[in-house]
């Protein structure tokens, strides 16, 4: 994939810019030293690699406005950053930009219980927003993988799902409200604690917007009471075009389980060697979890393992306690260590109507042979979000263009079929090239006049979402220009 | 106001039509939730079908102009539904055209389960509008997760017609539940509300009559579970008097919360107020209307006022919106002076001729 270089006229502003960050923030929050910005030098996406020019770490939303003044003033490209663990680059700096890192600005600001709500700023982890009311039984609900270390600034960047979204829905069903700071250096509350908009749907449209319309600096998250209770059951299947009818044959029948997962016999291979988790040897096999007292969970799992049992499945666990049930998620839960274990991987989140799974999932079969890279899938079936984890070798010369090429073919085909090339991930740079493929030119021109209207000089995070040549002249991107 | 109506039957004419027009038009689907406020009418009505319903997927694809009332019936048959229960305003606004899907999606309009499923503009998974140039935009898709460039979907669900036409859209759908219940409680207190949202027990609907002082809390599910939920919730509000409507008398109670049923037939203007749930009852008790509902937990308030009485004045600096459903105020709360920049900056990028719904939303 293709770096921009930098830009040798905003390098000569460093000392100017470094100068006009130290007159207001504290020395150790301003980060100039070529050694010291390798630290942000990549995201979890971590064959691309680029230090910025300089980082700073704000402690209040008055900090990060007057930096982004300064940047603006200069034509200073910024990228914003929560937890670097971004999977598709979304953090990644160029070498002429700052990072804006939020991590010391995590404090709960209010926990309201009536209200449902929790005001925080962006640089608190998601799994710290549940931490902070679990003792009286609440929860935030979105759950990313990474939820131990991500922050919520990057959950809204990138409207961030996880494994239970099924029910809950991804983060901007679950966002009410947000304080932003726009490339001028304004300071812009949306939404609030009520549970619509006044005007248009600017909150919605902050959401999944990759960090390139404003800085998020707070965020007023929905918070739910806990279920009393949930169990999965491990259903195993000798071909996956069985195992995707018993999914669509349940949420037919009005079950709406929390999370159904899916993975294939690669990956349950792979899980089960590094786990030791006990998986049957099969094709398909889904973990399906459901929630409620004791009597609640009773009647929904009677119903899966129904409509399950017409299948006939290899293999049916039903858990009947907390160990079991932590024995059947054990797997699902390493399946990515595991698959690291085996070789380098690569992790798409392509999405595609239910349906289809069979018909994609053979394709992908084929692929694999065809490119020569083995592949994995473990994916959220309920709503028909893939991960294939495509393996290679990052020290085998062309290995990682290969795998890069038949990720690319995954996409394709994903959107052939009816779906998406991101259903949590986020575009970021790995995905931006390929955004012709699921949209038209006019497509791509409604969402780049957004950005026009919060960030006119294209200053946010400039060189994500979009196609390096679409979005060159706006850039300000002479040879961008001219390649295209 | 004497209108002409156009039904365009395909996006190619639509676009013909914007291409070559220099005046202001009123962006309608089934006009049954916004008077028309401009001479030239352009209506979805004549885009109609489903286009796709894959009930094991729980989405739907169907054409804008295609009545709410086929979307029900097909789903029905499924026995599944909009779980974000649009409401129905024509009755209380004496508007004679019908619901369209397009038009539930393009004024986000959720009912009483919004507190449990989200709103209209959570269950929107794509559209397809044609911008005021004539071109043909599609952002979203069919499946339920999406994060595929900026999501426009949000952007035009609560549009109100003022950024483009909408010719298609695709929605997430949602089993209808086994059976319902709703328990009427005796209380004093509107608080009743936020109390039984704050149980594990999936509360699915929560509604507030201020005259009587009852509450009613609906549960919704599989036969065992309402059953033990209803008891639960019955051991948590044992202080208060409670009576139980069977699922039969629930679904009428809460078709008629949907349907403004208990605010029809009254003099004076009907606002529609959104704020923070534990502040819907202090607006009521600074009113002083002539009725006055709560539903979403307390956060979303009903009133009839007296003709021409500001209700925003009372507001202040409460966090929330009021919207004048019929009365002489605008009927769109305003809004913040830097979200009004960004607002009408987006709108020009949109619609730079200026043709769609020049009184709405300004």
């Amino acid at each position: 994939m293709y770096l921009t270089d930098p830009n040798p006229k905003i390098l000569a502003k460093k000392s100017e810019l470094v100068r006009k960050l130290l007159s207001f923030l504290p020395r150790d929050a301003v980060i100039d030293d070529p050694h010291e910005t390798l630290a942000y030098e990549c995201d979890a996406l971590s064959a691309y690699r680029c230090p910025p020019m300089v980082a700073v770490l704000p402690s209040t939303t008055e900090e990060v406005a007057k930096i982004l003044k300064i940047c603006w003033d200069l034509d200073v490209p910024v990228v914003p950053r929560g937890s670097g663990t971004s999977l598709a680059g979304g953090a990644l700096p160029t070498g002429d930009s700052l990072v804006l890192g939020v991590a010391r600005m995590n404090d709960t600001l209010e926990v309201d219980y009536p209200n449902r709500l929790i005001r925080v700023q962006t640089g608190r982890t998601n799994l710290s927003v549940t931490g902070e009311v679990e003792s009286d039984g609440f929860f935030y609900a979105p759950d990313p993988s990474s939820q131990l270390a991500c922050a919520i600034s990057g959950n809204i960047a990138m409207n961030s799902g996880g494994a239970h979204c099924l029910k809950y829905g991804v983060t901007s069903n679950n966002l009410l409200g947000v304080k932003m700071v726009t490339m001028q250096g304004e300071i812009i509350d949306l939404g609030g604690s009520q549970l619509d908009a006044s005007g248009y749907d600017l909150l919605g449209l902050i959401c999944g917007s990759e960090g390139q319309l404003g800085i998020v600096t707070e965020a007023t998250l929905r918070i739910l009471h806990k279920p009393e209770g949930a169990l999965p059951v491990l259903i195993g299947y000798n071909d996956s075009e069985v195992a995707g009818q018993c999914v669509s044959d349940i949420i037919k029948a009005g079950v709406l389980p929390v999370a159904i997962e899916f993975m294939d016999r690669p990956c349950i291979r792979a899980t089960d060697a590094f786990s030791h988790a006990g998986y049957p040897d099969c094709e398909a096999l889904l973990i399906i979890e459901v929630e409620g007292s004791e009597i609640e969970i009773e009647e929904q799992l009677a119903k899966i393992i129904e409509i399950a049992n017409r299948h006939s499945p290899v293999e049916l666990r039903r858990a009947k306690n907390s160990d079991e049930a932590n024995r059947i998620w054990l797997g699902r839960k390493s399946a990515f260590g595991a698959m690291g274990q085996i070789n380098d991987y690569m992790c798409l989140d392509g999405t595609i109507p239910v349906s289809k799974l069979p018909f994609v999932l053979k394709r992908i079969s084929e692929m694999s042979k065809e490119f020569g890279l083995d592949v994995g899938n473990v994916f959220h079936a309920g709503d028909g979000n893939m991960h294939p984890l495509i393996l290679y070798n990052a020290n085998k010369p062309g290995d990682l263009e290969t795998c890069e090429a038949f990720g690319a073919e995954i996409l394709k085909l994903c959107v052939e079929v009816g779906g998406c090339l991101t259903g949590e991930h986020g575009v970021g740079i790995e995905k931006r090239d390929l955004m012709q493929i699921q949209y038209s030119a006019d497509d791509l021109e409604a969402q780049m006049s957004i950005k026009d209207v919060f960030d006119p000089k294209w200053l946010l995070n400039p060189t994500k979402v979009f196609p390096l040549d679409v979005s060159a002249q706006r850039r300000g991107d002479a040879s961008q220009e001219t390649a295209a | 106001m004497s209108t002409t109506s156009l039904m365009p039957s395909s996006e190619s004419d639509i676009r013909d039509l914007l291409i070559s027009e220099t005046e202001g038009l009123h962006i309608a689907g089934g006009q049954s939730r916004l008077r028309a406020t401009e001479e030239k009418v352009i209506s979805t009505c004549a885009l109609t079908g489903i286009v796709e319903y894959e009930p094991g997927a729980l989405t739907m694809v169907a054409k804008a102009g295609t009545p709410l009332s086929i979307i029900n019936e097909t789903l029905q048959k499924e026995n599944q539904q909009l779980a974000f229960e649009p409401p129905e305003y024509k009755h209380i606004l004496n508007l004679l055209g019908h619901s369209t899907i397009g038009g539930v999606f393009a004024t986000n309009a959720s009912g009483s389960r919004r507190i449990q499923v989200g709103a209209a503009r959570d269950h929107l998974l794509g559209v397809r509008f044609i911008d005021g140039l004539g071109r043909v935009v599609k952002n979203g898709g069919r499946v339920m997760k999406n994060v595929t460039g900026y999501d426009l979907v949000k952007l035009m669900a609560g549009s109100w017609g003022t950024l483009g036409i909408i010719t298609e859209v695709s929605f997430k759908v949602l089993p209808i539940a086994e059976t319902q219940v709703t328990l009427q409680i005796a209380s004093r207190e509107a608080s009743i509300l936020t109390r039984a949202m704050n149980t594990p027990y999936d509360v699915s609907g929560t509604f507030y009559d201020v005259a009587s002082g009852f509450a009613y809390i609906r549960i919704e599910g599989f036969d065992k579970s309402v059953k033990y939920r209803m008891q639960q919730l019955l051991k948590e509000f044992s202080d208060f008097e409670i009576d139980i409507f069977d699922a039969e008398e629930s679904k009428k109670f809460w078709s008629d919360v949907n349907n403004l049923a208990f605010l029809k037939n009254m003099q004076g203007d009907l606002w529609r107020i959104s704020v923070r749930p534990t502040d819907g009852i202090q607006i009521i008790k600074k009113l002083d209307p002539k009725a006055s509902y709560l539903d979403w937990s307390g956060g979303l308030v009903w009133l009839r006022v007296e003709e021409g009485f500001n209700v925003r004045e009372k507001m202040q600096k409460m966090s929330g919106h009021a919207m004048c459903l019929s009365g002489s105020f605008n009927q769109f709360h305003p809004i913040s002076t830097i979200e009004k920049t960004m607002s009408t900056s987006i709108r020009k990028k949109f619609d730079p001729k200026m043709l769609f719904n020049q009184q709405v939303l300004n």
